[in-house]
This record gives C-alpha cells, structure tokens and sequence, in this order.
C-alpha cells in the first residue's frame, strides 16, 4: 500500500468511531462486575422486620436486637427520664429533630411512637460504633451535668436519651430510629411500619 | 557454562540485564546506613508473600470459620505459630522499614528533579501498601477487626449524597459481614501482586535516573572514569558486589531485630496484635476503646482531631486523605537550590526535625481515647503537619544554604 491512496480523514473518523463503540463495550462489560459488589439476594432477604417482645423490658432498661445485623436498641424511659428529656435541651445540636434520621411519626420530643418505649438503630452517626448505654445520672466521667444517655466509646460522641446528638461532639446528627410499629402493648415490629417494610 | 549463557543470551538478554541491573549499575559510592531500607522492604515484601500464601492453605475466609482457624493455625499447625507471626509482625515491620526509606528521601531530596516520578511512584506504593494492610487486619475477624473495618469503611458514608450507597457496595451488606470478609481476603490476596509489580516500576524509574546519596550530588553529571569502566561516574561503584553486600551486612542486622521480635514479643505489648482483636468479631457490642494499628494512627489522629460542621464529618475524612495526598506534590514544594539536608539551611533542618517528632506525637494520640487536651495537640500537630508542606516553597527558598562540593564527600 502506498501512503497516497491514503484518506486519512477517513482513517481518523475510524479509529474515533473504534475506539468509541470499544469504550461502551467496556462500560456495559464493567456492569456485571461493579453490581457484583452489591448485596446479594441473600443478604437483602436477612433485611426482614424483626419482632422485639418488650413484654420483660424494666423500667430504665435497654433491650438489644439485631436486625439487618445491626444492632437495635429499645429503652423502656422512667418519668424522670422523660421529664429531663422534655426540659433539657439546650446542649443538644438538633433537638426538634429536624434531620430525617426518624420516620415523621417520630419526630417529637421524644422521638418515639410511645413516649415510654424508645426504638433506635445503636450505631453512631460518626464512623459506625455502637454507644455504650449509659443510665447513672451525672457520673464522675460524663461530669455533673450528664441525666443520662448514651456515650460512644471511640471518639467521645454523646446523645441523650432520645438519641439526640450533643453540640461540639463528633458524631453530626441524632442517632438512627428505624421504621417500626406495635403489634401488640408487648410486641414491637423493627422494620416494618403501617406504610410497609423499609 | 559460558556456552549455556550464551544459548540464553540469543534467545533472552540474560547478560544484558545483569549488567545494566546489577554489574554495570553504578551507584553513588557514598551511601550511608539510610540506603539499607529500599532492599529491606524488597525482604519484607517477600516475606509477606511467602509467610501469606501459606497461611491461605489454612485459612478460612468465613465470618463463622475465620477466627477459629487463626487459632488453629496457631496451636495445631506445625510452625504455624511462626509463620503467623512472621506475617503479622511482618506488616509492622513493613511500615517501620517503608517510613524510614521514605524519610532518607525527604532528607536527601531523593524526590527532586529528576526522581519525581519516582517518588510519585513510592507513594502509589506506600498507598497500596496502606490498602492491603487495612484489608488484611479484617481476616482474623476479630473484635479489633471488625470494628476498626466498620469505622473505615464508615468513612466513605461521611461522602456527601452517595456516601451511604457507597459504604454499603464496599461491604456487600449493610454492616460487615461475611460477604465483606470474603472480598477483603480476595484483595488482601491480590494486592500484594501489584504491589511487586509495583516495586518493579519502582525500580526501573530509578535505574532510569540513578540512585540520590547522601550529598544530593548528581554524579551522571561529575567528571568521568573509574576503576571498571572510562565512562562510568567517577563517583559510581558497581551495585553488584559492592552494595549487595553492603545490603547482606543490612539483613544480617534488620533479621536480628525482626526475629527478636517475633520470638520475644510478636503482640508488642498489643501495638503489633491489638489485645481486643483475641476476642471473635461480635457485632453487637464495641470494644471500649477502638484504634487501628500504629501504623495507621497519626492519619487516624488527623481524622479525630478535625470537629464535624454544616451537618456532615466530612471534613476530617477530606483532612485525612489531603495528609496523603500532599504528598505527591512534595517535588515540587521544595525550591531549595540543594538537595541534601547537609547543604540546607537551619530552618530546613529544624523544620525536618519538627516534623517527625509532630509524625510521632500524631502516632502516639491515635493510640490514645480522645479527650479535648489530647484533641487540642492533635489539633495543633494537624496544622503543622500541613505547614510542614505548604510554608516549604517559602522557607526552602529564602534560607542561607551552604555550597555544595563538586564531588561526593566520604
């Protein structure tokens, strides 16, 4: 072949096109290999509501449960609790629960369906630890102060009672209330609420 | 045999790399007890791979078997008690060695013109390293592992927008499972791979350009001729044997240390083996005091030292990665008309010694529980970890520098 009969525009307007069919090829192949990484049927499907029987739940107590393998708290609140929930504010960052970290029906004051039974995701909104329940009112290390609440252990975030955030804490926002609902006065459904499952 | 070289030879340029590579390499005569720490890494990277392959033959990358057969490779496997240990204390000693190399560059200025894609390649290196680290401390799923796992990958969440989709593709699940344990060990076993690959690029950019010395000379561009050769630097030796048996008197010396290590105090008092990381992976309940290994803590220490604003903690994962990521811009920070800290001026030398002592400090505090004394130092060494950096164009430029001799100094 001699360089002459050479189009060369032709020959550039070939590559371009090669090259760019070739690039959407690699695109649609990355597809299956990306999508791989996400949950697979399995571990979506052990994403089910999960059923708490709060029935032997005391007063001031915490009940541990464990849905999608997280680890859910419910807390049965004394009156004191819930007094000093409703009048003690001011250190806390978002106290009317402005953040979409609950479902609407529970953005209220104590961030719950019934004021007693408080549900909540126990994970830290900063990197994902699980806070330590932390009941005794002003103990020598959270300072006079404290009525109350939960302390996360690795980097110092502090939440009240209702799993709302501290101002000047790590942790940015009030602690995670999932979906959840009453199946009965001693029942608690996580994961599911009257608009479905989550 | 000269005729067995030779039928390589035709079919294979056996010959021709041994000399470019090794033979008729030369390198600055002048090299001190810094240069000890490139070929050591090489060691230890060996011994990573080797000591980690066969692990795998026992090893079980399930979140319900993992734990278990750490433990049995430990107590049941013959020397596996010592293999463990080589690969565990192995990665600490990886770090030690690579920080140690890294700084001889920083006080030599090995990352000047022209090695700054060498040093660039280092840091690629050195991140690849970080990764393999972080996705191996997660398969002895222990307490340690899985939670140090969880604030990490956390990280990503704190990405505005797709952060949480994000997380939850890296773990394969909404926290960490057996599925994230699984892909971890896929990495943890790949990795290592490209990190030799790595080393290779490594090293064919500085043959390219030539070892720095202690001097900041370049000898390509000293006068000529020496004992093997009339066009070699007259300040170049052979590599080989020269400085592969500086390098065996080298290992000899590190193997002493390493193996002390790994007979007397392999957990090193829970730096090496944090002490939570006995207990198996349980989900729901933190240990009361999380912290990566030491080798991860002056980054972890910059990432707590930054406080969370505008809703989202961002910021400190956005501090974090820059503490890295500066790093690449190093070359071209320094404008200093020397190379060597033996040529620069006090502040340089001040600023150097500032600098470790503020790596050290940051290290020690990422160890520790946060309490708002400790968060103000880390505070305050997070600033001068960065002035360190960005001041450097100034003051690298504007100190008194002493010349630089023509040839290199004994």
């Amino acid at each position: 072949m001699s360089a002459q009969g050479v189009d060369l525009k032709k020959r550039r307007m070939l590559i371009t096109a090669t090259a760019g069919v070739g690039a959407v090829g690699v695109g649609f192949a990355l597809v299956p290999f990306i999508s791989y990484w996400q949950p697979s049927a399995r571990a979506k499907a052990l994403g089910a509501p999960e059923e708490a029987d709060i029935s032997k739940l005391e007063e001031g107590a915490l009940l541990r449960v464990k849905w999608r393998g997280k680890v859910c708290w419910i807390v049965n609140r004394s009156e004191q609790m819930l007094k000093d929930l409703k009048e003690n504010t001011d250190h806390l960052l978002d106290p009317d629960s402005e953040a979409p970290q609950q479902p609407d029906y529970c953005k209220n004051w104590h961030r719950s369906i019934k004021p007693k039974y408080w549900v909540a995701v126990g994970i830290c909104t900063h990197l994902g630890c699980s806070p330590t329940y932390r009941p005794d009112v002003a103990p020598a290390d959270l300072g006079p102060e404290w009525k109350g609440g939960f302390f996360c252990p690795c980097h110092g975030s502090k939440f009240d009672l209702a799993g709302r955030v501290f101002k000047g804490v790590p942790a940015p926002k009030n602690l995670v209330v999932p979906p959840h609902k009453y199946l009965s006065d001693t029942r608690i459904l996580i994961g599911e609420d009257a608009g479905g499952a989550a | 045999m000269s005729s067995f070289i030779q039928w390589i030879d035709e079919r294979f340029p056996l010959t021709k790399v041994w000399n470019e590579h090794l033979a008729q390499y030369y390198a600055p005569k002048n090299f001190n007890f810094w240069y000890f720490f490139g070929s050591l890494a090489m060691l230890v990277l060996v011994n990573q791979i080797v000591t980690g392959v066969w692990l795998t033959m026992n090893y079980k990358p399930d979140a319900n078997l993992a734990f278990a057969s750490v433990e049995y490779i430990m107590r049941d496997v013959n020397w596996g008690w010592l293999v463990r240990y080589l690969h565990s204390t192995g990665a600490s000693a990886f770090f030690i060695v690579i920080y140690l190399h890294m700084f001889r560059g920083l006080i030599y200025g090995s990352y000047r013109k022209p090695r700054e894609l060498l040093w660039i390649i280092g840091v690629i290196i050195y991140l690849a390293m970080m990764a393999t680290a972080f996705f191996g401390y997660l398969l002895p799923w222990g307490q340690m592992s899985y939670w140090g796992a969880q604030v990490i990958v956390n990280l990503f969440s704190a990405i505005p927008v797709i952060g949480d989709d994000l997380s939850v593709w890296i773990r394969g699940d909404y926290v960490i499972s057996d599925a994230t344990l699984n892909r971890f060990f896929a990495f943890h076993y790949l990795l290592p791979f490209i990190l030799a690959a790595l080393v290779f690029i490594h090293i064919v950019a500085l043959h390219k350009v030539g070892s720095n010395n202690p001097d900041g000379i370049e000898i390509k561009k000293g006068p000529k001729g020496n004992r093997w050769s009339d066009t070699a630097p007259a300040d170049g030796i052979p590599f080989h044997p020269y400085y592969t048996v500086k390098d065996i008197v080298g290992v000899a010396g590190f193997l002493i240390v390493f193996l002390g290590i790994v007979f007397f105090v392999p957990e090193m008092g829970g730096r090496f083996l944090e002490h939570p990381n006995f207990e198996p992976a349980n989900p729901l309940k933190t240990p009361p005091h999380i912290a990566p290994v030491w080798y991860f803590t002056p980054f972890y220490a910059m990432l707590r030292a930054v406080p969370s604003f505008a809703g989202t903690q961002v910021w400190g994962v956005l501090v974090m990665g820059a503490s890295i990521v500066i790093l690449f811009f190093l070359p071209w920070l320094d404008k200093s008309p020397v190379k060597s800290i033996r040529y620069k001026g006090m502040i340089s030398k001040v600023m150097i010694t500032l600098f470790v002592i503020d790596f050290l400090v940051l290290g020690y505090l990422g160890m520790l529980p946060a309490t708002p004394g400790r968060t103000l130092v880390a505070q305050i060494g997070t600033v001068f970890y960065f002035l360190f950096f960005l001041a450097m164009p100034i003051y690298s430029k504007i100190e008194k520098t002493k010349p630089v001799p023509e040839r290199v100094t004994q």
